[in-house]
């Protein structure tokens, strides 16, 4: 293949990564933050552990999230 | 009259810090006759990784001169280089005058430098070279490739860790001797011990005990160096202007492998009896589990390293590329450059405490997870026929 389109399409597929890694991580903190409200709405009183885990959890969505990312990255770099 | 533009991202906006030592660099910076570049557009993809990939100074700002010149303003730090065939060598990175000198036969890798390699014939990606990287020349200014060049610099990754260290070490064992002495333990803690005795007892009672059982004494040592460790190079990372420590991989899989060295070090047998024959499996099933245990004994460390590394990078680049539109547009229209930087100022103030709250949550997730995979390995079995899965 024509090396300048090769270049396209490995930028395209790096975007089209990225794109689709933040749609799931996306999808994961909205039903992070849906159990965190439920459980809040039945037990106000757990506010501090359900925050507390509610942000340990979402910072490992946002992990997976971010390996998408780098090798989005990757794909467009190498 | 020079017309100054702050270049890079606005460092000296935020950062008291960067003025006390620019003086002291515009001294060594400023008197260089030969610090000709040519006038070019704002490059984004530059200044993000100038500013995330280690380097050989610490580098504040460009002033641009009326003539398109650029003078770069930062503190030079120490090459320490070794070669059996030139033996040792130390000198300051100002020597190199930012890549535009060659210094003792050595040269200093910019842009241009790997560009005219390439029109010599040389596949400048296949030889592993790099903006940044320094190599042998030899008197013609040919690159010299039989001398085998080991580059330990004190880069600013390095130094920025050791001073980080020394700072935390120098707070540690002063608010420890406060303790031996007898101050917040029988009187109300004063000064420092203030701010961390919270967040040891955070550690101690969130992370150690409920992972640890009644062994989290003997583990807390290391899961506090970790989780202090990693805060306080997180915290020194968003000083503007500093470099980005806890963003390099090398420095994340050095935690990881020491994480993983410990698990290793307190799996008991019920541990490896679990991964190489896990127990109430029929055979088929084990040849298909072992193979995935196996792989997990190494990802679960990998995931560490990569969650840690991917997640300061991400901060660093995203404040970077809203400091970098405002720039972008400035190159389109000058007003548009003003205009978009209210709202770049008023994001980038936005994911900066976000990036502080990350800088809290990583190291704490880090500690978190270790103290997690140190309570499976040395697990003992239940003596139960629901828990043995």
């Amino acid at each position: 293949m024509d090396l300048f389109l090769l270049e396209a399409v490995a930028n395209a597929g790096g975007a089209v990564g990225a794109g689709l890694a933040a749609m799931g991580a996306g999808i994961g903190v909205g039903q992070i933050g849906k159990g965190a409200v439920e459980a809040i709405a039945r037990q106000p009183e757990a506010l501090n552990d359900i925050r507390a885990n509610m942000i340990l959890t979402a910072a490992l969505v946002e992990g997976a999230a971010l390996f998408a990312i780098i090798v989005g990255f990757l794909a467009m770099v190498i | 009259m020079t017309s100054r533009l702050m270049k890079s991202f606005a460092v000296a906006v935020f950062s008291i810090f960067s003025l006390a030592v620019s003086l002291q660099a515009v001294a060594s910076g400023g008197g260089e006759e030969n610090d000709s570049t040519k006038k070019k557009s704002f490059n984004a993809q530059e200044v993000i990784f100038g500013h995330i990939l280690d380097g050989h100074e610490f580098h504040f700002f460009d002033i641009i001169h009326d003539d398109g010149t650029h003078t770069p303003v930062g503190i030079p730090l120490p090459v320490l280089l070794y070669s059996p065939q030139k033996g040792f060598d130390v000198f300051m990175s100002s020597k190199f005058h930012h890549g535009h000198e060659d210094h003792d036969g050595y040269r200093l890798l910019t842009e241009e430098g790997l560009k005219k390699l390439e029109g010599k014939g040389i596949e400048v990606k296949k030889e592993g070279l790099s903006v940044g990287k320094i190599i042998a020349v030899d008197a013609n200014g040919n690159w010299d490739k039989s001398v085998n060049l080991f580059d330990f610099s004190l880069t600013r990754n390095v130094v920025q860790m050791i001073l980080a260290l020394a700072l935390l070490v120098w707070i540690m064992i002063s608010i420890a001797n406060k303790y031996k002495k007898g101050i917040g333990v029988k009187t109300a803690p004063t000064g420092m011990q203030n701010l961390m005795e919270p967040i040891i007892a955070f550690v101690r009672d969130e992370v150690a005990k409920p992972n640890l059982g009644n062994r989290w004494e003997k583990y807390l040592p290391y899961l506090l160096t970790v989780f202090f460790f990693i805060l306080i190079n997180n915290i020194f990372g968003l000083i503007p202007g500093t470099a980005n420590v806890t963003g390099n991989i090398a420095f994340t899989v050095v935690l990881g492998l020491i994480s993983l060295v410990v698990i290793v070090a307190s799996s008991r047998k019920y541990y490896w009896g679990h991964i190489f024959n896990p127990p109430g499996m029929p055979l088929g099933i084990k040849f298909i589990l072992v193979p995935v245990e196996i792989l997990s004994f190494f990802i679960r460390p990998m995931a560490l390293i990569i969650r840690l590394f991917a997640n300061m990078v991400a901060g660093h680049i995203i404040i970077i590329c809203l400091i970098s539109l405002i720039f972008i547009f400035a190159g389109l229209n000058q007003y548009a450059g003003w205009g978009s930087s209210i709202f770049s100022i008023a994001f980038t103030i936005f994911i900066y405490f976000i990036e502080i709250l990350v800088a809290f949550i990583q190291a704490f997730i880090f500690s978190m997870l270790t103290a997690v995979f140190i309570g499976q390995a040395f697990e003992e079995p239940h003596h139960d026929a629901h828990a043995a899965h």
